[in-house]
């Protein structure tokens, strides 16, 4: 180890000497970073983390972000990660709540404490936002382009007829980032708006995918023109040769990217360096490698951006009329992740077929048709809007916990069983569907 | 004192033929308990209790049946699978028939590239499909240019069987063609004699010999796409049974015990399968005691036939290969979307993965070898004992095995985990789970099923009597093993080490719960990282052709020793 190294760990040591005890060992040449990100990300935080803290080596254990937590949880006995590093905050909320994560404050100043009305940082301390994300829509221009379809704008434009069967959307239970754009949406439209606008978009689909990163791949192959997305994926993309374009509609919100340390980190110190090197000058302006194309959190890191690259802190290029409320998200967290495979990833192909008999009746029954055409189409649309829980059930802790079977104590009993309460939806939902597709069918034929 | 001492050597001498097969059923059932069913019955316990009061209970198993969903996705398992046992049936039947029977040189084509759908590595395999006959793949481009029309290949439980049935043919052609290779020549020219030919020779006396193979492939083609999760996620279907499992126990912050039910379902329904289908050979007898030529006579060819046989057999070739000719496309290509064929064509994409490959491609190397050979072990010896021992729960040892199948690599990687994590290894202080050897083990555990199979058709098909024959001539058990039975199985022993290995090279589910640093990571791993961004997808997918090639040279070269080395053996058997 060179002597700088060992200079600045000394300094290191003598500086948290009275936060931690472990801090002489955490003298250490190692650092193991557990996340979410690919390599095109990991691998320039690398090379620029070993290059800035010469001796130092790191170990990056790549998760995706679900298998990552679970990793930590059931490591945490004998932990051997030192970062957790991942876009959602829901995924750090779990950690925290679970005690697998350590307060830390950088020692970088200067950095603004909120990105609208959110907090940047978590207020307790616990988790450092690095990057802004916000989410909108991304799309092939060559596809758009083949099949005669403007870019859609607005989240309201993806649910209109010309749109079936070109869009891609992941499951807020499968992805962290869709989770937060459903909720951004929940939040903006209000509870049944918003639900009925995301049932439209999710009808419209060609295919629910499976991972976060299965929609801007299939915008990129052309395999749907039109995804839902955060944003550094479209940028990213664009950056990298595919003929496509992202724009951020207005309700949209900026949400932080974050990173923490893990409780009982075997190299504390390195890792307390890590985040000091997120949120420096050099780590700030990282985010904009053509790969990676992150906002960051640094104003003035917006300076030397490529043109058309969106700055959140100056003018309204992204207009975030939602400022994300995250204690409304984690009371009806899994209740919005239930609801949607309930009524959408699983249901896909019926919810499919009741939309598509929409958009032709609709088109069939025109502006001019019959008042009993026009209701039976409404009707229908109510059907297809159908949400089982309202939003004060949603938040209900009693009803959240038939998703968690994590009892406090051994006395601790809650009432049904997740299984349960899905059937008895999903035979309504499924019944709903088929009557939608009926009464579509009924309006084209009354007209 | 001497004589005494004569006695107790003789009794130990008498012991170790009674006890030797009972210490290496105790083995293999010890390493079955640690390496499988403890992790797994940890985590799997679950599904058994009520998860509002913690009590034991069958009520998450009442719901599963009451779910319509649940009900619509275990048929839908049902019929993919056995689909794809049909359609793979289709893709085998004919390459496995041309080699066997005919002198035709594209048998060597035949047998090099047969077995090289196994080795798709994950994510781009459905990336490849995707871009060649997705809705706005290459050929529907083409189609809705020329015709105006497009057709689904790639659509709902269409594509999964189309993919699945691609991806694991191979499991079925490799199977019956050591099953054909296998058939004693003269029972061929007995028939000949009695004057049967052609067809009728086919289905009464080549067909029925072959069975083992061709129900020892049939059924894992069946129970691996009934448990495979990989292809149906990729394809967006969610409507079956793994999926649904894998949804519900990897979705961050729920904990519905139901992910559990289904693993529970999905193992039970495995070993069922497995049960029938060995009920199904039970009671026939398919060995033949002479091991003289070879396998069936071959026929020479006319000219026309030929020709014939090539289209055929290049058809066949075009479509099991056409995600690997999408997938090298892919990594030659620079932009590919929503076009024919890509942009442009470049080597950078090699640049950058060659870059950082090697220490992946060892660590594959090593893993999956090391795997493959524990693999062929373990699977000889449990399909030994199944077969020619009398001990009580014999057969158990095959099911639990074969359960390994039905256990998603989700599953066993948590289960890795919470076993091993808090065991050190000695010396060192560092959790065992972090261990690269638990690696090796998890892909071991996973892939023996593809290895027993094959090892006890082998086995089936050598008769008892040339064993009863040896030990009449003196020769002790072990040494009867190893110089006559092993040496005719040594088909199906490459079988099982070529499906094992190739199949573990591109393992990922459970090697990415386990895989503690980077250093330790095999090349699947390798992809996942380069398959997370748009601008890793070219990088990826020449990672992945280098997998494929790496791979396919290895298992190419280890079948090419055995080969030989049979082929030597059969001389010097012929010499005498």
């Amino acid at each position: 180890m060179s002597s700088f190294a060992l200079k600045a760990a000394a300094g290191a040591a003598a500086l948290f000497a009275s936060v931690s005890m472990t801090t002489l060992a955490a003298a250490s040449d190692k650092l193991t970073i557990v996340t979410s990100y690919p390599a095109d990300v990991t691998d320039v935080y690398k090379s620029a983390f070993e290059q800035a803290n010469p001796g130092v080596t790191v170990e990056v254990v790549n998760k995706s972000t679900s298998s990552g937590v679970k990793f930590l949880k059931e490591t945490a006995s004998n932990n051997s990660a030192d970062i957790f590093w991942a876009s959602a905050p829901d995924a750090f909320e779990v950690l925290k709540g679970d005690g697998l994560l350590v307060k830390y404050t950088s020692s970088v100043e200067g950095l603004p404490e909120k990105i609208g009305a959110y907090p940047i940082n978590d207020p307790d301390g616990f988790y450092t936002g690095f990057a802004l994300s916000g989410y909108g829509i991304m799309w092939n221009t060559r596809y758009a382009q083949s099949y005669d379809l403007e870019p859609a704008k607005q989240w309201s434009d993806l649910t209109k007829a010309q749109y079936f069967g070109h869009v891609g959307i992941s499951s807020p239970s499968r992805s962290g980032t869709t989770h937060l754009t459903i909720e951004t949406i929940l939040q903006g439209e209000g509870w049944e708006k918003g639900w009925e606008q995301i049932k439209w978009i999710g009808g419209n689909s060609y295919t629910i995918t499976e991972r976060s990163f299965g929609v801007p791949d299939g915008v990129n192959t052309g395999s749907f023109g039109f995804g839902v997305v955060i944003d550094f994926f479209g940028f990213s993309s664009r950056s990298s040769g595919f003929p496509v374009d992202f724009v951020y509609p207005d309700v949209t919100a900026l949400v932080p990217a974050n990173v923490g340390v893990v409780t009982n980190a075997p190299n504390e110190d390195n890792a307390r360096k890590f985040v000091d090197f997120l949120l420096s000058a050099k780590g700030q302006e990282l985010l904009l490698d053509p790969k990676i194309m992150r906002l960051p959190v640094n104003p003035e890191a917006y300076a030397n951006a490529p043109e058309g690259f969106p700055n959140p802190f100056v003018g309204d290029t992204i207009k975030a009329s939602v400022s994300f409320d995250s204690d409304a998200s984690k009371a009806h967290y899994n209740a919005v992740n239930a609801l949607f495979d309930s009524m959408i990833t699983y249901r896909h192909k019926e919810l499919a077929a009741a939309v598509k008999a929409i958009h032709e009746a609709e088109a069939a029954v025109g502006e001019g048709g019959s008042q009993a055409a026009k209701d039976l189409i409404k009707e229908a649309r109510a059907l297809v809007a159908w949400t089982p829980v309202d939003l004060e059930t949603a938040n209900d802790p009693a009803f959240g916990a038939i998703f968690t079977t994590k009892r406090k104590s051994e006395d601790d009993k809650s009432s049904g069983r997740q299984a349960e309460v899905e059937q008895e939806w999903d035979a309504r939902i499924v019944e709903n569907y088929a009557k939608a597709v009926d009464l579509a069918e009924k309006a084209k034929s009354a007209n | 004192m001497a004589a005494l001492s004569t006695v107790s050597s003789r009794a130990s001498f008498g012991q170790r033929i009674s006890w030797g097969p009972l210490t290496a059923a105790l083995g293999i059932l010890l390493f079955l308990v640690a390496f499988l069913i403890l992790p797994v019955a940890m985590v799997i316990y679950v599904a058994f209790t009520d998860p509002g009061s913690g009590q034991l209970t069958l009520a998450n198993f009442m719901d599963f049946f009451r779910s319509a969903l649940f009900r619509e996705s275990f048929y839908n398992s049902f019929y993919v699978a056995a689909m794809s046992v049909v359609l793979a049936t289709v893709f085998a039947l004919p390459l496995a028939y041309i080699t066997s029977r005919f002198n035709f040189r594209g048998a060597v084509l035949i047998q090099t590239l047969g077995f090289v759908p196994l080795i798709m590595p994950p994510f781009i395999g459905a990336v490849a499909m995707q871009l060649l006959f997705g809705a706005n793949g290459s050929v529907n481009l083409l189609l809705r240019d020329w015709f105006g029309f497009t057709l689904p290949f790639m659509e709902g439980l269409n594509g999964v069987i189309l993919v699945q049935s691609i991806h694991y043919f191979p499991f079925i052609l490799i199977n019956l063609s050591a099953s054909l290779r296998n058939i004693d020549r003269s029972m061929e020219e007995s028939a000949q004699m009695l004057g049967s030919h052609g067809m009728r020779l086919f289905r009464r006396i080549v067909l029925p010999l072959a069975m083992p193979g061709y129900i020892a492939g049939a059924s894992l083609v069946f129970v691996k796409v009934f448990d495979d999760l990989g292809t149906p996620l990729l394809l967006n279907v969610n409507n079956m049974l793994a999926p649904q499992a894998y949804l519900r126990i990897s979705s961050v912050g729920i904990s519905d015990p139901m992910g559990y039910v289904i693993s529970v379902i999905l193992i039970v329904c495995s070993i069922f399968a497995m049960w029938v289908s060995i009920s199904a050979m039970r009671g026939k007898d398919y060995s033949t005691t002479q091991k003289g030529g070879g396998g069936l006579s071959k026929r020479d060819l006319g000219a026309l036939e030929t020709a014939g046989c090539y289209l055929v057999v290049l058809a066949l070739l075009a479509i099991v290969l056409a995600p690997h000719i999408g997938l090298l496309l892919l990594s030659i290509g620079t932009v590919w979307s929503f076009s024919v064929l890509p942009d442009g064509f470049t080597t950078e994409h090699y640049a950058v993965a060659v870059n950082k490959a090697w220490p992946f491609i060892k660590n594959t190397l090593l893993y999956a070898g090391i795997a493959a050979l524990i693999d062929v072990l373990l699977g000889t010896a449990i399909a030994y004992l199944a077969a020619r021992t009398t001990l009580i729960g014999r057969k158990w040892l095959d099911y639990i095995a074969m359960a390994a199948l039905a256990v998603p690599g989700v599953v066993l990687g948590i289960g890795y985990l919470r076993l091993f994590y808090s065991v050190d290894i000695p010396f060192t202080g560092a959790p065992l789970a972090t261990w690269w050897g638990i690696i090796v083990i998890a892909l071991a555990t996973r892939r023996l099923p593809y290895a027993l199979r094959s090892c006890s058709a082998a086995l089936q098909q050598v008769s008892p009597s040339l064993e009863e024959a040896s030990e009449n001539l003196g020769a002790p058990k072990l040494r009867t093993v190893r110089r006559i039975v092993l040496p005719l199985m040594a088909a199906g022993l490459v079988a099982g080490f070529v499906t094992s290995f190739a199949t573990a090279a591109v393992e990922l589910s459970a090697t990415i719960m386990l895989v503690a640093q980077e250093s330790d990571a095999p090349l699947a791993y390798g992809l996942y990282l380069f398959m997370q961004s748009a601008a890793g997808r070219g990088p990826g997918a020449a990672l992945g052709v280098i997998t494929v090639v790496i791979v396919g040279l290895a298992t190419y070269f280890a079948q090419h020793l055995v080969e030989k080395a049979r082929r030597e053996q059969s001389a010097s058997a012929g010499s005498h």
